[in-house]
């Protein structure tokens, strides 16, 4: 019985806890990552600081958003399936609630003019915070001086943005390639010892 | 059956949307836009911007609001469910596989050969995105311009100079000052442009 209540509040912290760092969360993934550490690490011990980084590294080498896989792996660990239900659900209503609303008054949005500008400026902003992240991570492979990794980069875009090729397509070729040049590199390694 | 269409849609851009937030947005676009045009460049344009001034992922916040438009609070619920359940199966089988061996060296080595490819789709959408901001109509409208008889005056009329100055003023501030925090930027350049308009 006391168990039960243990898990059900469990449950209810952990669902709590994702509901808040989701809806204070502005910037992305990488964001959350350090704030769901300071939360579940720091402030509630719920995991130590090494479990933390093998839940960082799972939830950047899945697809979809790194806040919704960060939440999967610590419901998971946390209390099994239901955990999982209550942390993903935490991390989507903010997000989910706050569209909502603002879909619900998208065209009115769209026809004031006020609100264009504003929207229209901002954009800008989002150009250009877009190019500077690209900056920044396109440099960092230019700098690995790795040159399939380059070539691959300005084929990739040629590809998407000149030729159009599908993008999935082009993701699963890479797959492809990363799994190939990793088996021939721990191949090599293997030789060398 | 516009459920089943959303909830695939989003499937597919949860399913391969690698290194999480921007990584989305070339899928995004490929879909909703190309694939089956449940919103213009423009539409997406505002999305995007939408996405980056509320929180969480800006995957989860394109299935709400093209869900929402599209079918109402149901497609909403269908393309959210859509999007995170690649990331349910995916995250589980990982975290079994790596409780088991604790390396992840294959996955590992297969994320360093996505990442360009990742960082280059990322510059295309992001180059839609400045285009259509720039210019009337984007690419195909300056393409447009372009071909039309009289080519530097259309060029002219559709060109937005405050906005490029805009952009690369942001930029600038961006990488000039790199702790800035990237939502104060955007803000700043709404209420300038809001200003202009006033004025």
């Amino acid at each position: 019985m006391s168990e039960n209540r243990s898990k059900i509040k469990t449950l209810r912290q952990l669902f709590l806890s994702t509901l808040y760092l989701s809806a204070f969360t502005f910037g992305g993934g990488y964001v959350i990552i350090t704030l769901m550490k300071q939360k579940f690490v720091d402030q509630l011990h719920w995991i130590d600081e090494d479990e933390m980084l093998d839940l960082v590294a799972i939830a950047q080498s899945s697809p979809g958003p790194i806040a919704v896989n960060g939440a999967i792996v610590l419901g998971y660990k946390l209390a099994g399936i239901a955990g999982i239900f209550c942390s993903v659900l935490g991390a989507v209503i903010p997000p989910f609630v706050i569209l909502t609303v603002i879909s619900f008054f998208y065209q009115a949005f769209k026809d004031s003019a006020v609100i264009q500008s504003l929207l229209a400026g901002m954009t800008c902003g989002v150009s250009a915070v877009i190019m500077s992240v690209v900056f920044d991570m396109a440099s960092g492979i230019v700098k690995g001086k790795d040159p399939i990794l380059i070539v691959v980069m300005i084929l990739a875009f040629i590809c998407n943005y000149v030729l159009k090729v599908n993008v999935i397509l082009i993701i699963l070729f890479c797959v492809v390639l990363g799994v190939v040049l990793t088996l021939i590199r721990t191949r090599k390694e293997a030789e060398k010892s | 059956m516009i459920y089943l269409q959303l909830f695939l849609a989003f499937l597919q851009i949860g399913a391969f949307s690698f290194g999480g937030g921007y990584a989305a947005m070339p899928l995004i676009q490929a879909q909703v836009i190309d694939r089956y045009g449940w919103l213009s460049m423009a539409d997406f344009t505002d999305l995007v911007t939408i996405a980056e001034m509320t929180p969480g992922p800006i995957a989860i916040n394109a299935a709400t609001f093209v869900g929402n438009q599209m079918a109402g609070i149901p497609g909403a619920l269908c393309a959210t469910l859509g999007v995170i359940l690649p990331s349910c199966l995916f995250v589980s089988i990982l975290a079994y596989l790596y409780n088991r061996y604790r390396n992840l060296s294959v996955m590992k080595g297969v994320l360093g050969t996505l990442r360009p490819a990742v960082v280059a789709m990322i510059l295309a959408a992001g180059l839609s995105i400045l285009l259509s901001s720039i210019f009337e109509g984007g690419l195909a409208g300056m393409m447009t311009a372009f071909r039309s008889a009289s080519a530097s005056a259309a060029l002219a009329s559709g060109f937005r100079w405050r906005h490029l100055l805009l952009v690369i003023a942001a930029f600038f501030v961006l990488r000039k000052w790199k702790k800035v925090n990237p939502i104060l930027v955007m803000t700043g350049c709404g209420i300038v442009e809001l200003i202009c308009y006033l004025i």
